[in-house]
């Protein structure tokens, strides 16, 4: 198995070079200028200093190139010498990733952005896996009972309301008419004591509820299914048959075997995780990286969206594989070696 | 002027109190955190970096200009004892030099002097080869930039300048400090982040911490040179979601103080304007929504002399009574109704403000709709209505392409306007563009709005700071885009007229404010007369505060932070 790890980490090293290759031609192909927002009072020959100032004047395949170095070799190397708090060659002069809104290094504001994506999605995710397995093993193992219809209905609703409306929704009942939760998530709160805790989770309370609601409802379906898949089967009858306990029939039997469709849905999810949800923190004004990559989208702030498109690539290959992996663990009949 | 400001914030206070608070009032940070909300968020607080609209409100809350805009566009001194001007000797006679002198004492947020120095370090900042500098216009024809002694700055233009106000006035253009800056000057200006996440300044506040793209939080300063202000001790400026929320936050939860920006359908506005917590304000720059006509033919059989002069004149617009009728078709106050409502005038002027230059030349028959009129124009000039309503002559139908850059307001504008317009025979098919292409510029789009591959295009435009001078220069000959100038040149239109080029040229040559007006109202007459455009709607500027904030006077020929300085709480 490690050497198949190994082997699939090797495979992926072409297979992130192409996807970053192709990011950067389609956002360079794309009919988009950093200088289309500013004002029209800007003069033509103004627009131009500032495009060159920001390398745009250069050929495209040296800008590749460029960017390469940068986020391959630079990026790393400035990583390490912040955990390791040592200075490893001549650091001040290594040129870094810069976003060109904020002309600060690209890496800074990831690393800036991202606690707040994995609290706040990240718990909604947490919290969505710990309610949809115990649901859909109820509502398959009580198929058709009052208690799956309604389960049915629930995560047909937060599957097909998009986030945008129960997330309006949820400030227009709970923020503007009963004044319960803020609706604008406070990203200078700092957790110190008891109180200031009530606060962070009260104004983390409608952002992770939307963003449950959501994955709950597509999880539990996934278990649902999967588990009404393997009740029917002999083996199911066989284990029935032979007098074993209802309960290991069913968490035992049953659902280990249908966790494996199951797991490779939410390993699958986690990098979405990261990417945050962005609709969802746009709402609510969660500084996540999902805000940051629709900023830099609106904005055009290529090199910003390149490094986070690209790291969201790095996290869903690297996801896939451990998808595949823990197949192997789940389940005996999968040997990769 | 300082005792009757508080004096109205003793009455003010009192009525709303119904008694007398203790004497609290007028000292600095009494009132605790001041909270704005932008639903853009700042990237950076250097301008001269970023020209984004929120960054430079951001920034003018730290650094200020020699001299800014008020409210009515009048010019007051910041930084400096007075506006120069020819009678005071800050101008001097050949209008090729301003003298700036600047207050006694100024001190920047780290404590240390403000000198001439730093003015002229500002200027040598933004023109230095390499450095991208946002702002370079504001510079434009400067010669040279002296310190004649620590507190006076002398400005040099290499061309006599009748309106000298472009460097150090607004907030287009405020003094850096030198020995901050002083390392970051050309190709390094980007690498310095501390100094352009906080920059020092003289301004009421100082950053703390700026988070990019989320958060600005600042301090009082210390050093600013009114010891009673701020009111507040702390600010915050917090950006991003949109700006319904950002209504809602303000108008109805109270969770913000201030809400920059709160255009959306006049009705929701309304609607959360009735929670009583909030109050809406507006106020109007010198913004245009305008339909631009191209007189030349846009064609795609012509090729690469497509809306070029060469290509030839437009087949119907270039017919003085097409372009009229399409002008008196338009119910302007409609379009005011349904996308701008308190933010919006009607208006037949490209330069619409300040007071001094608005002209009524055009309103007698282009600011109400007049159907009937415009068919009996159009009757008169031998366009008559085919089989399926739509006029033609010779052969050539009343058709027309109609873009816009794609934004919700725009494209129920150009569904009703092309209403208004089949009223009259002329049928227009819409079209809209992605803005950051339609504005991009980009000599490789055929959509950009300088190609104008099409008949007709809407948007809206502005001037800098108070002057229109170089605004109305844009409708000069020689500044036609076309593919020999890579499509520069501001003139959309191509409209080219020696009578509007000669008159032009005399307003670079009046220096009295009044002559001067009077040109400028005869240039925008002549604009939209002769139909090189049919203005719309005069956009202003809508944003919201809680009742319980006080002070605020809303600005669009500035920051609409120029005076948060004055801001203080009721309650």
């Amino acid at each position: 198995m490690f050497a198949y790890t190994l082997r699939r980490l090797m495979f992926a090293v072409p297979t992130l070079l192409a996807i970053s290759f192709v990011i950067f031609a389609l956002l360079d192909l794309a009919p988009n200028d950093p200088t289309g927002d500013l004002p029209l009072t800007i003069p033509p020959e103004v627009r131009d200093q500032i495009r060159s100032s920001l390398g745009l004047d250069q050929p495209f395949l040296i800008r590749y190139l460029l960017w390469l170095q940068q986020f391959m070799i630079n990026e790393p190397l400035n990583l390490l010498e912040r955990l390791l708090g040592v200075e490893l060659g001549n650091s001040s002069e290594r040129l870094r990733v810069t976003s060109w809104a904020t002309r600060s290094p690209v890496v800074d504001l990831i690393i800036q952005r991202l606690p707040q994506t994995l609290w706040v999605i990240g718990l909604s995710y947490v919290l969505a896996v710990l309610i949809a397995v115990p649901l859909g093993v109820l509502s398959a193992y009580r198929q058709y009972s009052w208690f799956d219809q309604l389960g049915t209905f629930l995560s047909m609703v937060g599957f097909s309301v998009p986030t945008f409306f129960t997330g309006v929704l949820l400030i227009v009942v709970f923020s503007s008419w009963l004044g319960w939760f803020p609706a604008i998530y406070d990203t200078n709160h700092r957790v110190t004591d008891w109180q200031s805790l009530v606060y962070q989770l009260r104004q983390m309370a409608m952002p992770v509820f939307v963003l449950t609601l959501y994955n709950t409802s597509q999880i539990a379906r996934f278990v649902r299914a999967s588990l009404l898949d393997n009740l029917s089967q002999d083996y199911i009858r066989t284990a029935r048959a032979k007098g074993v306990k209802e309960r290991s029939v069913l968490l035992v039997h049953a659902l280990r075997n249908s966790l494996i469709p199951v797991v490779t849905v939410i390993a699958l999810g986690v990098p979405a995780v990261f990417s945050g949800a962005i609709i969802t923190e746009q709402i609510f004004r969660v500084n996540g990286l999902g805000q940051l990559l629709i900023i830099a989208i609106q904005g055009a702030d290529i090199p910003l969206v390149q490094t986070l498109t690209f790291i969201f690539a790095i996290l869903i290959i690297l996801f896939n594989l451990i998808a595949d992996l823990l197949y192997a663990m789940l389940d005996p009949r999968i040997r990769y070696d | 002027m300082k005792m009757r400001r508080w004096i109205t914030r003793f009455v003010v206070a009192g009525t709303a109190l119904g008694a007398a608070a203790g004497p609290a009032f007028g000292e600095r940070g009494s009132d605790g955190d001041l909270k704005i909300l932008y639903w853009q968020a700042v990237s950076i607080m250097n301008p001269y970096l970023s020209s984004g609209t929120k960054d430079m409100h951001a920034a003018s809350m730290v650094i200020e200009p020699l001299a800014r805009f008020d409210e009515t566009g009048n010019i007051v001194p910041t930084l400096v004892s007075e506006i120069p001007s020819l009678e005071n000797g800050g101008i001097s006679e050949d209008l090729t030099t301003i003298t700036w002198r600047i207050l006694p004492d100024l001190r920047w947020s780290d404590g240390t002097d403000f000198t001439a120095e730093d003015v002229v370090f500002t200027w040598q900042y933004c023109t230095a080869p390499d450095g991208g500098c946002a702002q370079r216009s504001q510079f434009t024809d400067v010669a040279a930039v002296e310190a004649v002694d620590p507190l006076t700055v002398r400005v040099t233009f290499s061309v006599p300048k009748p309106y000298p106000f472009g460097p150090f006035v607004g907030m287009s253009s405020p003094i850096i400090q030198k020995a901050q800056f002083e390392s970051c000057v050309g190709a390094r200006a980007p690498e310095c982040t501390e100094a352009n996440f906080g920059p020092h300044g003289t301004g009421p506040f100082k950053v703390r911490e700026l988070r990019a793209n989320d958060v600005v939080l600042f301090d009082a300063n210390q050093y600013y040179r009114d010891p009673a202000k701020p009111a507040f001790a702390t600010a915050t400026l917090k950006g991003g979601g949109d700006a319904t929320s950002a209504a809602r936050a303000v108008l109805e939860s109270g969770e913000f103080d201030y809400g920059w920006n709160l255009m959306i359908e006049p009705e929701v506005l309304a609607t959360m304007e009735q929670a009583g917590r909030g109050t809406l304000v507006s106020s109007f720059g010198s913004l245009v929504e305008r339909i631009v006509i191209n007189w030349t033919n846009p064609d795609p059989a012509l090729g690469s002399l497509r809306s070029t002069r060469e290509g030839g004149e437009h087949p119907f617009l270039s017919d003085p009574a097409v372009r009229r009728a399409l002008s008196m078709a338009i119910d302007r106050d409609l379009l005011v109704d349904i996308g701008f409502g308190e933010a919006g005038q009607a208006t037949c002027n490209i330069v619409p403000a300040p007071e001094i230059n608005r002209s009524t030349g055009n309103d007698d028959w282009c600011l109400t709709a007049d159907i009937e009129g415009a068919n009996a124009l159009l009757d008169e000039a031998g366009w008559v209505p085919g089989p399926d309503g739509i006029r033609a002559k010779d052969g050539v139908r009343l058709s027309m392409l109609y873009q816009t850059s794609t934004n919700s307001v725009r494209q129920s504008m150009q569904a009703i306007i092309k209403d208004m317009w089949s009223a009259i025979g002329v049928d227009a098919e819409l079209r809209d563009v992605s803005s950051s292409v339609f504005f991009g510029g980009d000599p490789g789009s055929p959509d950009t709005f300088q190609k104008f591959f099409a008949d007709v295009e809407m948007y809206a435009n502005n001037f800098d700071g108070t002057d229109a001078e170089s605004y109305l220069a844009e409708w000069t000959c020689a500044l036609i885009p076309s593919p020999e100038t890579g499509w520069r040149g501001q003139n959309i239109p191509r409209y080219c007229n020696p009578e509007y080029d000669a008159l032009v040229a005399k307003l670079g040559e009046t220096a009295e404010e009044q002559p001067r007006a009077e040109i400028v109202k005869q240039l925008n007459d002549m604009l939209t007369a002769d139909g090189a455009h049919i203005p719309l709607v005069h956009r202003g500027d809508l944003s919201g505060h809680v009742n319980t904030l006080a002070g605020v006077r809303m600005n669009s020929w500035d920051s609409q932070l120029w005076n948060v300085a004055d801001w203080y709480r009721t309650e």
